[in-house]
């Protein structure tokens, strides 16, 4: 066992043992606690990957963004000190269905998929590193699909697809969150009866 | 386990500098805050402790506060009110792991380091909104509310204001940045043009309240909230929340050299002055030197920072969200716009007078080899050859010179 399967092992069983206790804590923000430890395991696992990219990413857009606006939210809405979620008998059964189908999906990829054509060498930092390649691919100026077969990738050739593949797309989404930002904006702005004084 | 020790004591020896440095550099910071305040308010400040200028008062009180009962209110959230310091500090610690202190003098050398240290320093704030929460406090709850608020708006800015400087350097990667601007100061990023310059001060104005500074320290107001999140706190978990302060102002003033003031540069050698290699004696002294360098303009911001904090009078709640959401934002926004438009449209036009164009040539790194025209070669072409003039570099390769 290598440094980086030791590695690998720690941060992979503190996510796992994290995302259970997201689950069976009842408190809401020790729950938000818990998912800081499993979204920075899971940006650790990026890390020892070499995605630095992808890592950086999670922890900007989820530990600083969306467990900051939880706990914010929480601490503007909560009528009492402490905030504890208690499921009801409906919501445990469709959250076991849920999760069930979500478990058997995962196995059966897992199960169907043929791991001896992954590359077993670790990845090359001297490539992975490299944000560049990302942004040229997201311009269209480059090919970003990976040499070789990958597994449960239809047919031995890279699909075809045309250069701009990723840039459209990110625009529309822009453009969409920009629309909801104004949407959100316009709905909660302080609205001024007539005739109030101000 | 059969795996090459190497890596992990350099892994440990360089970790354990880092949270020298960022525990070393607060217990200094501390002592100088004092001085400053007290020339300030026309006093002496520390004056006994440790001899003349009272050097040790700082040693002083840690001493006092590790031997402090550490309490926890009935009412608190035990899990998180423990655990919230070490949250926000291991959230500053990680800034400095991509900080260049040299060339080759880095933590950990990452391609997307600028990215890096805005991503762990919004790590920072989740720590000190858990401790707003977790004390079961009005004055706390207060604090944290008005932490998370103002910290949520200020990272549009500071993160617009980070892409400004990466977008005329071409790179993220903070160490070539800093390499980019070797040589005389007027190679520094902060020079290179108006919006740049203008950037720096709304970079550092937002740096400020990222530290949550007066006259953004609304978290604390000790005038109206006690202390605002650390109201509960005693002892050594309080120490640590003034640790990650302090590491927070050294690393958001690091970074603001790094990318505008030249990084370990001291603008007044070429830079050949100072190869900064491990093989001679001459390059380990430049080594050091660029370190001393750096640390030496990181404190002189902290200093403004500090300077700032005791002229100023702290600003309202609301002034303080409606000067980032309603000027620093737009200004920012504004800013980038411009200063991506300027080297665009002026070596489009052929205007005459100032000519934009890349920085001064950067070794290139040795694992990349490929030539950046070739690569967006079919792109450019598309686009005519008055594209391909101004095309920045992306690859942090070799750039190629612009007419």
């Amino acid at each position: 066992m290598s440094f980086a399967d030791f590695l690998f092992w720690i941060v992979a069983l503190w996510t796992g043992l994290s995302a259970v206790m997201v689950v069976v804590t009842q408190n809401i923000v020790r729950a938000a606690l818990w998912l800081l430890f499993t979204l920075a395991g899971t940006a650790g696992l990026f890390f020892l990957l070499g995605a630095d990219f992808v890592g950086a990413v999670q922890l900007l857009v989820y530990v600083g963004g969306i467990l900051i606006l939880l706990v914010f939210g929480v601490m503007l809405t909560a009528q009492g000190p402490f905030v504890n979620l208690r499921a009801g008998a409906g919501e445990w059964a469709v959250s076991i269905v849920v999760g069930l189908l979500l478990l058997g999906l995962l196995v059966s990829a897992f199960l169907m998929t043929d791991w001896r054509f992954l590359p077993a060498q670790p990845p090359d930092p001297a490539h992975s590193r490299y944000v560049n390649d990302l942004g040229l691919a997201l311009l269209g100026s480059r090919d970003a699909t990976p040499p070789g077969t990958l597994p449960g990738a239809p047919g031995p050739e890279p699909a075809e697809r045309s250069r701009v593949a990723y840039l459209l797309p990110f625009e529309i989404v822009s453009v969409h969150l920009l629309v909801v930002l104004i949407g959100a904006a316009y709905l909660a702005r302080a609205r001024r009866r007539r005739g109030a004084r101000t | 386990m059969d795996f090459d020790a190497w890596p992990v004591i350099r892994a440990v020896v360089a970790s354990l500098l880092l949270v020298t440095l960022a525990a070393g550099s607060a217990i200094i910071f501390i002592w100088m805050e004092r001085k400053v305040a007290g020339r300030i308010q026309d006093r002496l400040g520390p004056t006994r402790v440790g001899g003349k200028f009272g050097w040790l008062q700082t040693i002083a009180d840690g001493i006092k506060l590790i031997a402090k009962e550490d309490i926890i209110p009935a009412h608190a959230d035990q899990l998180l009110f423990r655990i919230s310091p070490y949250i926000a500090f291991v959230g500053v610690l990680l800034s400095f792991l991509v900080l260049p202190f040299g060339r080759e003098i880095v933590g950990l050398p990452m391609n997307i380091a600028a990215f890096f240290m805005l991503s762990v320093l919004s790590t920072e704030v989740f720590g000190i909104i858990l401790a707003g929460y977790g004390s079961g406090s009005k004055w706390s709850l207060f604090g944290g509310m008005r932490e998370a608020a103002q910290m949520v708006s200020y990272e549009v800015p500071r993160a617009l204001c980070v892409v400004i400087p990466v977008i005329a350097a071409g790179t993220l990667d903070l160490q070539l940045i800093a390499q980019q601007q070797a040589g005389f100061f007027w190679n520094w990023l902060i020079f290179h043009d108006p919006f740049q310059f203008l950037t720096f001060w709304v970079f550092f104005t937002v740096a400020t309240a990222g530290c949550k500074r007066a006259p953004f320290d609304l978290a604390e107001a000790e005038s109206e909230l006690v202390a605002g999140f650390h109201t509960e706190y005693s002892g050594f978990r309080w120490c640590l929340f003034f640790m990650a302060e302090y590491g927070a102002m050294f690393a958001a003033s690091a970074l603001a050299v790094t990318l505008f003031l030249g990084g370990w540069h001291t603008g007044l050698f070429p830079a050949d002055f100072m190869p900064g290699d491990f093989q001679t004696p001459l390059g380990i002294l430049a080594s050091i030197l660029s370190v001393i360098v750096l640390i030496a303009k990181s404190w002189i911001l902290v200093f403004v920072m500090m300077w700032i904090r005791w002229t100023l009078p702290r600003l309202r709640i609301d002034q303080v969200m409606m000067m980032c959401l309603k000027y620093l934002v737009p200004i920012s926004c504004a800013l980038l716009l411009l200063a991506s438009l300027l080297p665009l449209t002026w070596n489009t036009l052929r205007l005459p007078g100032l000519r934009f164009r890349n920085p001064p040539a950067v070794p290139a790194l040795p694992a990349r080899q490929q030539n950046p025209a070739q690569e967006t070669g079919h792109y450019t072409a598309a686009l005519g050859p008055s594209f391909r003039e101004h095309q920045p570099d992306l690859t942090g390769g070799e750039p190629h010179e612009l007419r």
